[in-house]
């Protein structure tokens, strides 16, 4: 134990800095900012109007406090709510973008340079409040596909974006949606038209790198009927003092006969041991099944963040449509984490899997917060809900909140829950057989997430896998 | 040749309390020796102090393992150099396969020994071998470790182990509680099986019964923290039918 207990923590190796010049607005929350947000990104009026509508009812709702996690109050006005790298304009190559940027982007290992291209990802970097670069664009045209930041989706594709935007997660659905819908910088757009399969996965990198900033970034993805789409989202941040806030809203659209899959390896800087500083990561997803037989999932891989307070969900409301949840949720020395998931049965035989794995280590506090909920009409729907705990060592906590609300007597609901400890007998045993000690966690840990990293997109799991025996260095005692 | 083992007056403590008060062994390669004893008296805190588990504190003594200072090397490295521990009560790991486990394992050593590792395809084979040589069937390939396994599934997982990794030194501690005759029987022949002149085994029993099985070269009876009484399989016999009590006073005396 002794040896194990003397390893260093690996620090948080993407908690660099870019010197590079940006563009800040003023602290601080008002009508006049938003505007300045409007206008940066030439947004039609419309556009303006949702926002000052968004912010006005923001301004009417108190924040909520119901979640198993501890933070200080957030101060609304000292936050700077956009902040961009200074560039040039336009650019139709990367050879205009600034190479402070690439640069960056490279470190973090985001594969925007043109040799990386060939590896298949069309990747769309967010850099604080602006995508940098959306490659593959012409490919993904032949196609149909459009995929764009979402800033440029409003000038290019008004009406698509204004027909669905809002339709799942309405403004006032929540104190940080609202506030997302208020000052939402940017984020992606993707929409695959009728029986496309997206020839590519669809992948956006979100860097929060100004301080004091926050990040809004408000992702559409829609599939219209018999299409199908892949999508990954990863997250880092630098390391800082202070905590900063990401109120995200991903909202999700699939028709009949429609797929999308959504996975998320999110690791923004999680504090250091002493719980100071790191990302609060408060995030509204929400999918709607709105076709016959579709199919909405969310896979997702949650390492770092202070706090971490997410319910990806579904709307089953077409017949015969399927919701899944897959999540691995870490929490090490001060994180905290309230997560879990939304599955709201409506139309007729729907269906929802839900496996959780919460990982807890040091003082880290893991809550899985999920809700059933069966509708009177949705006959013949089906769960099935898996919530594990694993515990390292002995000052970390677990916590599981089901909720299940079932209105129709033909529904058929399964619930499994365990709790588990990686001990010291376990790790003893597979050092005992010749590995050593952080292999032996990595094995056991992955044991216990294997149904998840298994739902991953196949490149993306053997990164998950890498981060999660990162994120667990110098746990075991 | 120095021999394979060498424990010279051996302390070892746990929670504080001192229970091996001074072991005096030798073990040479090709031996088979029986450690057997009452409850309490140290057998298991000899064989995992062995394998170097942390709850143990050497407090005295030496252990030398082919003439190195074994003590001085992690559980991992007394592994990778051919100890290996049969353990009485085997943990169950998740949603690791034995296989999985068991390639990763026998690469870990491999890599020391300068061998190339090891692919799935490559290491099903050789696992097939082993189970061949064993006369057991591939059933347990694909299972996780030990999780939903019988008293005597877990036994004869740790055998498998055993013919998969090959150790120099192997330390059986009671693999036979738990088990019935059959089942004994199974386990003790892979044992046999196993037996060669550069391999020594050292095992833990409460009963004599697994040494009609398992016939050792010595036998040596621990009582309060220290070997009282050596002597080949006979004494095993005399022990069945005379009890413990009958070593103790002799105990004392040393």
């Amino acid at each position: 134990m002794t040896s194990i207990e003397a390893r260093v923590l690996q620090p948080y190796k993407y908690g660099f800095v870019t010197d590079i010049e940006s563009e800040l607005a003023p602290a601080g929350l008002n009508d006049d900012i938003i505007r300045l947000i409007s206008q940066k990104k030439g947004e039609p009026e419309w556009m303006l109007e949702w926002r000052l509508k968004a912010y006005r009812h923001w301004l009417t709702m108190p924040e909520p406090k119901w979640a198993n996690v501890r933070y200080g109050p957030i101060d609304y006005q000292a936050i700077h709510y956009y902040a961009a790298p200074k560039q040039r304009k336009q650019f139709t190559s990367l050879d205009e973008v600034d190479p402070k940027l690439l640069e960056t982007f490279e470190r973090l290992g985001i594969p925007i340079s043109e040799q990386k291209r060939l590896a298949g990802v069309a990747v769309d970097a967010v850099f604080d409040s602006v995508s940098v670069a959306t490659t593959f664009k012409e490919t993904l045209a032949k196609a149909g596909v459009i995929f764009l930041p979402i800033s440029e989706a409003i000038r290019e594709h008004p009406d698509l974006v204004r027909k669905w935007l809002g339709s799942v997660v309405p403004y006032n659905d929540n104190f940080f949606a609202a506030l997302n819908s208020a000052v939402f910088t940017d984020g992606s757009f993707a929409y695959i038209p009728k029986g496309v399969r997206c020839p590519m996965e669809l992948s956006t990198y979100f860097r929060i790198n100004a301080q004091a900033t926050g990040q809004f970034e408000r992702t559409l993805i829609v599939a219209e009927e018999g299409s199908y789409v892949s999508y990954l989202e990863g997250c880092s941040a630098p390391s800082r003092d202070e905590n900063q806030l990401h109120a995200a809203v991903v909202e999700l659209v699939a028709l009949d006969d429609a797929e999308i899959k959504y996975s998320t390896i999110q690791n923004w800087y999680p504090g250091d041991e002493e719980g100071k500083g790191g990302i609060y990561n408060f995030v509204t997803k929400r999918g709607k099944c709105a076709g016959r037989n579709s199919k909405i999932s969310w896979t997702q891989v949650e390492t770092g963040s202070a706090i971490t307070w997410k319910y990806p969900g579904c709307i089953l409301q077409g017949d015969n449509s399927i919701g899944e949840f897959y999540s691995v949720a870490v929490t090490n020395n001060r994180q905290q984490a309230d997560t879990g998931t939304k599955m709201i049965h409506l139309g007729k035989n729907t269906r929802s899997t839900i496996v959780s794995k919460g990982i807890s280590a040091g003082h880290g506090q893991n809550t899985y917060r999920g809700l059933v909920k069966i509708m009177k009409g949705a006959d013949g729907a089906r769960n099935y809900s898996q919530c594990d705990s694993m515990l390292i060592g002995d000052q970390c906590g677990a916590h599981t909140f089901p909720y299940i609300d079932v209105r129709n007597s033909s529904a058929i609901m399964e619930h499994e829950a365990s709790t588990s400890k990686i001990g010291e007998d376990q790790i003893f045993y597979l050092r005992q057989r010749g590995l050593k000690a952080e292999d032996a966690v990595s094995m056991i840990v992955n044991g216990f997430c294997k149904e998840v990293f298994r739902a991953l997109p196949m490149e993306f799991a053997v990164e998950a896998q890498n981060l999660l025996s990162i994120s667990l260095e110098g746990s075991v005692g | 040749m120095p021999p394979m083992l060498e424990i010279t007056n051996l302390h070892v403590s746990a929670d504080g309390r001192e229970i091996l008060k001074g072991v005096d062994l030798v073990v040479n390669a090709g031996e088979v020796h029986a450690i057997m004893g009452p409850n309490g008296s140290g057998k298991s805190t000899l064989a995992q102090a062995l394998a170097g588990h942390p709850a143990y504190v050497i407090t005295q003594g030496s252990v030398r393992y082919e003439g190195r200072d074994l003590l001085d090397m992690d559980p991992e490295e007394r592994a990778q150099a051919g100890v290996f521990l049969a353990f009485q009560y085997p943990v169950a790991i998740r949603g690791v396969t034995n296989a999985y486990f068991l390639r990763s394992a026998l690469n870990a050593i491999r890599k020391v020994r300068g061998e190339p590792e090891l692919d799935p395809m490559d290491f099903i084979q050789v696992l097939e071998e082993k189970l061949r040589a064993i006369g057991w069937d591939d059933s347990f390939i694909h299972r996780p470790v030990n999780e939903g396994f019988s008293g005597g599934e877990k036994k004869r997982n740790e055998i498998l182990q055993m013919a998969v990794l090959e150790p120099k030194l192997a330390v059986l501690d009671e693999t036979d509680s738990g088990l019935d005759i059959d089942a004994l029987q199974t386990v003790a022949e892979a044992v046999n099986r196993l037996r060669s002149p550069s391999r020594a085994t050292v095992v833990v029993t409460h009963y004599q019964r697994l040494l009609n099985y398992i016939v050792p070269d010595f036998v040596h009876v621990l009582v309060d923290g220290r070997i009282a009484r050596s002597g080949d399989k006979a004494l095993a016999l005399e022990l069945e039918e005379k009890g413990y009590d009958w070593v103790k006073p002799e105990a004392a005396v040393a």
